[in-house]
């Protein structure tokens, strides 16, 4: 039996929101919320260091559900298909924490989760050496970076990245990113 | 050869690459979702430059934010320029970031320790 995924987002990234989304996720929705989330951030006199990190690791996670969302799974909801995802910014005390929501193909979380495991246990140093590799190796793909979203989000942010999977049915998983960006690093 | 010139939007750097000069320029953002297709027209510019380049080559990157696609497509006008310089011509990159941006100043030391070409690091003061 399938979990409420909205109420189940909704808790998981629950706090002071900014801005909360659930949809399509297409170019000009990723332009509108730079543009807003940009606006809040120059109006809330943010550093400029913490204001080009959260900006920095908005476009990566943006751009992450552009190119990497799974289907939609039958009987979701109406009228939804394509990319679909949720995105949810939270004011925190030190800093914003994003998160975002999408399903994936169950089968494909083992390796999506051996990804971020890597990460969270590598230092700043080994971070960047990765970055380094993969930015230098693999070839990009009309998807995007090649890998390298992920590894960027961690290093800008110094944190280790938060994450959920949920099955939802026997095909398909839910997929909960939860980044917190400081500007300690 | 004709100048590439492109004008810059929210997502997208200015472009002025000037074989008459040998002064170019990527000023700006550089966050389209599809890099590939917006870089394509400068490496295909950089690989017909190459034949027959200036005796020096000046190359002035001001990104404000760069998302990780351009990142790679970056390295790739790098590395067109890397081939420049190892056929003895004169190549200097002029790294631009801005004023206690230590995340732009580290992504130009990641292309300096790739590509073998002089970089220039230098900080924008307001």
């Amino acid at each position: 039996m399938s979990f409420n995924v909205e109420s189940y987002f909704s808790d998981l990234s629950g706090g002071n929101p900014i801005l909360y989304y659930k949809g399509s996720i297409d170019s000009d929705l990723i332009n509108r919320v730079l543009d807003t989330v940009e606006e809040k951030l120059i109006s809330s006199n943010e550093s400029p260091r913490l204001r080009k990190r959260v900006y920095n690791v908005l476009v990566e996670s943006l751009q992450n559900l552009y190119h990497h969302v799974g289907e939609v799974p039958v009987g979701f909801e109406e009228n939804t298909s394509g990319k679909f995802g949720f995105l949810a910014i939270n004011k925190v005390a030190d800093g914003y924490r994003i998160c975002t929501g999408n399903f994936i193909r169950a089968d494909e979380t083992e390796e999506l989760e051996n990804r971020i495991t890597r990460i969270n246990n590598s230092t700043h140093d080994e971070i960047t050496e990765l970055y380094k590799f993969i930015l230098n190796h693999q070839r990009i793909s009309i998807k995007g970076g090649g890998g390298l979203g992920l590894v960027d989000i961690a290093r800008k942010t110094g944190n280790k990245l938060g994450y959920v999977f949920r099955s939802y049915d026997a095909d398909t998983s839910f997929f909960c990113l939860d980044i917190l960006v400081n500007g300690t690093r | 050869m004709e100048p590439i010139l492109i004008e810059g939007t929210p997502k997208t750097p200015t472009i002025k690459f000037d074989s008459s000069t040998g002064v170019f320029e990527i000023k700006g953002r550089s966050i389209p979702e599809n890099s590939v297709e917006f870089y394509r027209p400068l490496i295909d510019w950089l690989d017909l430059y190459k034949e027959t380049p200036n005796n020096k080559t000046v190359v002035n990157i001001k990104l404000e934010y760069f998302n990780t696609s351009s990142s790679k497509c970056i390295l790739d006008v790098f590395k067109k320029l890397e081939t420049i310089h190892k056929a003895k011509n004169e190549v200097e990159v002029n790294w631009y970031y801005e004023e206690d941006d230590e995340d732009m100043l580290e992504a130009g030391e990641d292309y300096e320790s790739i590509i073998r070409v002089p970089f220039k690091m230098i900080e924008i003061v307001e």
